[in-house]
């Protein structure tokens, strides 16, 4: 029997709709089994997503995994948690005051200590995780995998789900490790469906499955595979390290060659040398790798390289705080630069347009010989989210290569006086590659003339100039105009960009359950920048909110900037952490 | 067959200083590419900032000149790209030994099959005459109060210890042997190194072309065998000194091929590119399907 869950604070009624939280010290698996419990949510049919914190350690020091599941669709976390899975009493410290009155707490009363008055409402799921891993024949580490058997029991009532996702998981380990896991959870699994058997308000009905479950930063690899990449140079960093990891994953499959630089220098340098050499190239970093990039980026623009730069921000200056969010380098990655040049910056709000935007950065930056920057940030990157493989089939069947004026070899063989800058109505120049016959050339860092050769005259500056800011008008022509979601005329708009999507989409439905109508305008492209179609929203909202991870409102800034746009409301966020969708739904309701 | 003039650029004339030593490599260089008969639109030079490295300029090949500093990494990537290209990295001693020095220990390690030449001035000459990271101890210019006390990076060792698997030393003095260090080099199935001793006729006046002229020797004349390591870390460390000069003491700089073996490349270990050129192939209608089934 399903019954109907009540949110503890501000989220609507919903038939199925909790949250799964396992917390412990890092080193014990907290991330495997997090990612596994999302992985039977999705089989199961629900729309799921999750959201980790965890210090900078590989031992020691505190990880937690929240997993968020619906049977309607949801876009983000939330605050309240309904099973807290504590491996450690620190994760009772930490969590007992996210948990809704009716939460189940789980843990091992061997390991943790619990006070008797600690909990007044919530149930008490006392397992021996240690004891059972003993009793399986499992190492002590292995209580996670107890754990997630035990939460499952207290979700669904059949095991064949999880063990048919660790049979794939551990596949490729052997029958002794497959055998092993399995093992360990059913331990878990069958000690709750004997001791704890309804104890659970949660009942999970299956649904057709129709998504897979993807993580950001997995979604940016996957678009630059399915664009064609061939050369990925990246520098391990927090968040895009998924990008690397991902990428090298498949090189041998999809024949990329993927490789870790000596430092982003090197790494911007080699992506835009293979580009120059005509394969697609990527190199990704957060901000600090990006600004050892910059004077690589200039080097892209003046030489019209195609280049594309993923950069996943964490709260900085400086280290700041590696494994945390943040949307801080807005204005650092529209303006990196000495001199100026003409740029992309996109910025995906969630795993789709993050598939589908690396896709599209590939053939704007050949098509226009120009920089890309793919902003994104930890919260996109290292979070997980289901996806309807409809929508992504469509996306990877939709897309086109287009290399833009990069010459074939029969076109280059053509060439009897080759200038590698020609100036064209439109700025853009035939690009001829290395072992291109009759195509020689020097792309020079050098201001240079049509044939690529040094030149400092007063009209050649100005017109070389003025040729590789024309390319960016050609660009503004055909970039999509930004997104509203919701009501068009609704009774506040909220204006965003990035991953603030998924919480602001999150708050929206849960506010029209309300009857307060909200919309929002998610600004995709931050340059070129879509003034007349944002003004033009922007003067016909009836109030007007922008949300942003950031101290100083940069994005806020650069809409003034290129709107003249005031807007009467901002909500600002810079302690590491994501938008909360009660948060947003709470500043909404003071302002209306 | 390739031809001086087929090297030749119609438009521009190099525009160095009059009996600057970048004149003699060049023509080098130009002389080595005809000899291997190699297609101009199949070499590839690649240079950073600084006088030498505008020769790219002027030879018809296909050229990149990128940052100071950091030719290297896009040397090494136009390399992967594209394997069937003779990736030549032309650069000077400030480019190589001071702000791109990581890149080149890098790239010596991982044994990728480009030549790098470095245009060894042991001064900053377009910045018109600083002490660079191979100026000689006790040198005094208009960017040190004093004569400076830091000694110079020895680049023969540093190959050396990096793993370069083809080291050697020219001097712009001798066309005829820098031509046949530059063949070798390109022919070297590795990472080769060739450190040329290249006379700043304007900003250096201690290192000249008679300067060298009274000091160079080269190896094979002593009998040296590429192939022994150690006696080449002793000629790789008997000159540049990590000190001032004794009294009446005098340099000998040694010239030609110090060091040379056979290690796999980092092409070699990249099954990506085994039977084809990364850029040869088809990127169209790439089927990730597969993938997407193990994220169910």
């Amino acid at each position: 029997m399903m019954q109907e869950m009540k949110s503890a604070k501000s989220g609507p009624p919903s038939m199925v709709d909790f949250q799964w939280l396992i917390g412990g010290e890092a080193g014990y698996g907290i991330m495997t089994v997090g990612a596994i419990m999302g992985k039977v949510f999705t089989r199961l049919g629900l729309s799921v997503f999750d959201y980790t914190e965890y210090p900078s350690l590989i031992r020691g020091g505190h990880n937690a995994y929240y997993v968020r599941a619906s049977d309607e669709e949801i876009f983000c976390q939330k605050q309240p948690v309904d099973i807290l899975v504590a491996l450690n009493r620190e994760t009772i410290d930490r969590h007992k005051h996210e948990l809704t009155p009716q939460a189940l707490v789980v843990y091992d009363p061997n390991v943790t200590k619990v006070e008797s008055t600690e909990f007044t409402t919530q149930t008490l799921i006392l397992i021996p995780f240690l004891e059972l891993t003993k009793q399986v024949g499992a190492d002590r580490l292995m209580i996670n995998t107890v754990a997630v058997g035990a939460s499952i029991a207290l979700l669904y009532n059949d095991f064949s789900v999880l063990e048919g996702i660790l049979k794939d998981i551990f596949g490729r380990k052997g029958e002794k490790v497959i055998a092993l896991n399995v093992d360990t959870s059913r331990a878990g699994f069958d000690y709750v469906v004997k001791n704890f058997a309804g104890k659970s308000q949660i009942a999970i009905q299956e649904k057709p499955q129709e998504n897979l479950f993807i993580g950001g930063a997995e979604s940016l690899a996957l678009g630059a595979i399915r664009a064609g990449v061939k050369f990925a140079a990246i520098y391990p960093m927090t968040p895009i390290n998924a990008v690397l990891t991902t990428l090298s994953a498949y090189a041998l499959k999809y024949n990329i060659v993927v490789k870790e630089p000596e430092d982003e220098i090197a790494g911007v340098n080699m992506a835009i040398g293979a580009s120059f050499a005509g394969v697609r190239s990527i190199a990704a970093t957060s901000g600090g790798g990006f600004a050892l990039m910059v004077e690589g980026l200039g080097l892209a623009a003046q030489t019209e390289t195609p280049l594309v730069v993923i950069e996943g921000m964490r709260p900085g200056p400086a280290t700041g705080m590696p494994t945390w969010t943040d949307q801080g380098d807005v204005r650092f990655v529209l303006h990196a630069a000495h001199g100026d040049f003409p740029r992309i910056v996109v910025a995906p709000g969630d795993c789709l347009e993050a598939f589908t935007y690396v896709m599209e950065a590939f053939n704007l930056a050949e098509k226009y010989q120009m920089l890309v920057i793919v902003l994104t940030d930890k919260y996109l990157n290292e979070g997980h989210t289901t996806l309807k493989i409809s929508n992504l089939k469509s996306q990877i069947s939709n897309y086109k290569i287009d290399r833009g004026k990069m010459l074939t070899d029969e076109e280059a063989l053509k060439e009897t006086d080759y200038k590698r800058y020609l100036f064209t109505e439109d700025g853009i120049s035939p690009r001829s590659i290395p072992g291109q016959q009759n195509g020689i050339a020097l792309n020079g860092s050098d201001e240079h003339d049509e044939k690529g050769l040094y030149n400092e005259t007063s009209k050649m500056r100005t017109t070389m100039m003025d040729k590789r800011f024309k390319k960016l008008d050609a660009v503004a022509k055909i970039l999509p105009p930004p997104v509203i979601y919701g009501d068009k005329d609704a009774s506040l708009t909220i204006v965003g960009f990035g991953s603030t999507k998924l919480p602001v989409l999150e708050a929206i439905k849960w506010l029209k359950k309300e009857g307060i109508s909200v919309n929002f305008l998610q600004v995709v492209y931050l340059n070129p920048f879509p003034a007349d179609v944002v003004l033009q929203i922007l003067t016909g909202a009836k109030k007007t909110l922008v949300i942003e991870g950031n101290k100083t409102g940069q994005f806020e800034s650069v809409v003034r900037e290129k709107t003249g746009f005031v807007f009467s409301n901002h909500f600002r966020k810079y302690d590491g952490r994501p938008f909360y969708p009660e948060e947003i739904v709470e500043k909404v309701r003071s302002l209306l | 067959m390739t031809t001086l003039k087929d090297l030749e650029i119609t438009y521009d004339k190099p525009n160095w200083c009059p009996g600057c030593g970048d004149f003699g490599v060049w023509v080098s260089l130009k002389n080595a590419i005809v000899q291997l008969n190699l297609n101009p639109w199949e070499v590839v030079l690649v240079s950073g900032i600084g006088c030498s490295s505008k020769l790219p300029y002027w030879v018809k090949t296909y050229g990149f000149n990128g940052l100071h500093g950091r030719p290297m990494p896009a040397a090494e990537a136009i390399r992967l790209a594209n394997h069937g290209l003779t990736v030549i990295v032309v650069a000077g001693d400030g480019d190589q030994y001071g702000e791109g020095l990581s890149h080149f220990i890098h790239a010596a390690r991982r044994n990728i099959n480009i030549t790098v030449l470095v245009h060894n001035n042991q001064i900053y000459g377009l910045t018109t005459g600083q002490y660079s990271p191979a100026t000689d101890m006790g040198e005094k210019n208009k960017a040190t109060p004093v004569p400076t006390v830091e000694a110079p990076v020895n680049p023969i060792s540093l190959a050396l210890s990096a793993g370069a698997t083809f080291i050697a030393r020219g001097f712009a003095g001798d066309n005829k042997q820098e031509t046949e260090l530059l063949i070798e080099a390109i022919k070297h199935k590795g990472f080769s190194f060739v450190d040329t001793m290249q006379p700043c006729v304007t900003f250096n006046h201690k290192n000249t072309f008679a300067w060298f002229y009274e000091r160079v020797y080269k190896v094979e004349t002593k009998n040296h065998d590429p192939k022994d390591k150690t006696e080449a870390f002793e000629i790789a460390e008997s000159w540049p000194l990590r000190r001032l000069l004794k009294e009446g003491e005098k340099e000998q700089i040694a010239t030609g091929i110090i060091y040379q073996e056979e290690r796999p490349t980092w092409e070699d270990g990249i099954p990506q590119i085994s039977t084809m050129r990364l850029v040869k192939q088809s990127i169209e209608n790439i089927d990730i399907n597969s993938i997407l089934d193990e994220l169910i």
